[in-house]
């Protein structure tokens, strides 16, 4: 079976400073890949490099795609990536001004992906629109309204359900429950966790929370000043962490 | 206003006429693709259409003959004004029928009488970007254009249906030309889009926004839309109550003070002729009597 992405050796500098390097791993569709460290780890720097948003030093990022099989996401051109962007990929934003058009009702925003890729039948979209809001609780009376109105916990929805409208082969997540109250968290998660389920998605969910990791991932990676420290399934790598990093956060963890 | 029979042939010098027409040669090469090109400051306000006076300046020879409409009519101060400004700086002929025009500096609308092949349409714009209302980034506006990401322009007009039940858009009303760039047409009412396949050259000039663009004659240009919106070149459901035309965008005008109204053709060259021929609406008088 061909991995969905294949990461080779990845490594990005700021400088002088490490930002990320010596990274490798595979993702199979249907996996959920979690990435955890603390801020500075590396982990979103990787992230970006993986989603295309910054351009890696060295490596190689081997996405198997629809037409070609697998290609290099950072050596292929602008308009290809960008294309990925659109239609294979989502990426969803830790916070969701960075990932929805405020001024576009919360119908358009989960419409505008449609849109990209050729939709043209206004009734047609709409129903989708409003199916993806059930999908991701928002009651159907709010379509017409902007995501300024919405509370914190809506709007992260609401970008979720504008990133997985076309049903992308590959999400990105970065700290996609951050910044909100424990509760929204919660049923967030539970919201992510039955999706992944439903959709089989396959996803890379960079997080410093590792209850985010417990619940939707399959397999770990841990990151420390820019390098993986120790990767595993994930009730391997938190039931029993073998590397005295992650041995700290679990139980860090813990005594929260 | 008198010094300015000093200037160059059409006011702008030659270096910069050379500019401004290789700015058009490339805008006509690549049709609706927006071309900078460095604006010069015209005597007079940027809302007066500096960038389509620049351009007419750039085209204008001393054989053509001029016409300057604005919203259809010859006779408004901003119309008046750049005609007087190229019969002086420019020593042209100019005219307000259509059909003897060589050169038409417009804002806001397309003449009604079809332009042939030999005329020049030249298009005041006051924001070139039709991407602008939805992405205020002008690095990322440009990138879209290249990578033909035109999904945002839909996204507008579905947010026009979302509020209105229906697309809402009656001015500026976006186009795709020759199945390529995403266009705005300049805020001519949506009635004109349809004329914009013609025989004529269309020149668009931004001044203030310092961009160029350009259809040439028999150009395929697309009023986007939804399957089951589709584009309507509506107008108001009303012949002219002077010439009697029903097939004519229509302004409304006031008559007195109790209210009372009536649409006309807002092509006044185009009324103005149709009187003359005998053509009379419901309200009109013969053209002998109007003729003051
Ligand atoms: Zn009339």
């Amino acid at each position: 079976m061909t991995p969905l992405l294949d990461v080779r050796n990845i490594a990005k500098r700021y400088g002088a400073r490490i930002g990320c390097a010596d990274v490798s791993f595979d993702l199979y569709p249907g996996e959920v890949m979690g990435i955890v460290g603390e801020s500075g780890s590396g982990k979103s720097t990787l992230l970006n490099c993986l989603a295309g948003h910054l351009e890696p030093d060295a490596g190689e990022v081997l996405f198997d795609t629809r037409a070609e099989g697998p290609r290099d996401t950072v050596t292929m051109s602008e308009p290809e990536r960008r294309m990925l962007a659109r239609t294979d990929w989502a990426f969803v934003h830790q916070n969701a001004r960075d990932g929805l058009r405020m001024g576009v009702s919360a119908g358009g925003n989960v419409g505008e992906r449609l849109m990209a890729v050729g939709a043209r039948h206004y009734g047609q979209i709409r129903e989708q629109a409003l199916d993806w809001l059930e999908r991701v609780e928002i009651a159907p009376d709010r379509i017409d309204d902007r995501p300024s109105a919405f509370s914190g916990g809506m709007q992260q929805r609401l970008q979720i359900a504008r990133n997985l409208v076309t049903g992308p082969r590959l999400v990105f997540m970065d700290e996609p429950t951050g910044g909100l109250d424990v509760s929204v968290q919660a049923r967030l998660l539970d919201l992510l966790r039955g999706l992944v389920r439903q959709m089989g998605l396959s996803a890379i969910i960079v997080t410093h929370d590792l209850a985010v990791v417990r619940l939707l991932a399959d397999r770990l990676m841990v990151m420390k000043s820019g390098r993986v420290v120790e990767t595993g399934l994930t009730d391997q790598v938190l039931d029993d962490p073998q590397h005295a990093y992650t041995q700290l956060l679990v139980s860090s963890v813990l005594q929260v | 206003m008198t010094d300015l029979n000093q200037y160059n042939f059409a006011y702008l010098d030659e270096q910069t006429k050379r500019m401004i027409r290789r700015a058009l040669l490339k805008a006509l090469a690549i049709p609706g693709y927006q071309v900078p090109f460095a604006s010069r400051e015209m005597p007079m306000p940027y809302g007066w259409g500096t960038g389509g006076v620049q351009v007419s300046a750039a085209c204008l020879t001393p054989e053509d003959r001029f016409k300057v409409i604005d919203q259809g009519a010859d006779d408004t101060t901003n119309a008046v004004s750049i005609r007087k400004f190229f019969e002086r700086t420019a020593g042209v002929e100019t005219t307000e029928r259509t059909a003897e025009a060589t050169v038409i500096q417009t804002r806001h609308r397309i003449p009604e009488e079809p332009l042939g092949e030999g005329q020049i349409l030249v298009y005041q714009v006051p924001i070139p970007e039709p991407l602008r209302f939805l992405e205020p980034r002008e690095t990322e506006t440009r990138k879209m254009h290249a990578l033909e990401e035109y999904g945002l322009m839909h996204v507008k007009l579905y947010e026009d249906i979302a509020r209105h039940g229906k697309i809402a858009t009656s001015y500026a009303y976006p186009v795709k030309v020759q199945g390529r760039y995403v266009m705005d047409p300049s805020p001519i009412p949506k009635f004109d889009n349809p004329k914009m396949e013609m025989a004529a050259i269309q020149l668009f000039g931004a001044g203030r926004e310092q961009r160029i663009y350009a259809v040439p004659p028999y150009t395929s240009v697309v009023s986007l839309d939804f399957e089951d919106h589709p584009f309507e070149a509506s107008k108001v459901d009303q012949p002219c109550a002077l010439c009697g035309a029903g097939d004519t965008y229509l302004d409304e005008v006031i008559m007195d003070d109790e209210g009372g109204r009536m649409f006309v053709c807002s092509d006044t060259d185009y009324c103005a002729t149709r009187r003359a021929e005998g053509h009379l609406g419901a309200l009109g008088v013969p053209a002998e009597d109007s003729a003051a």
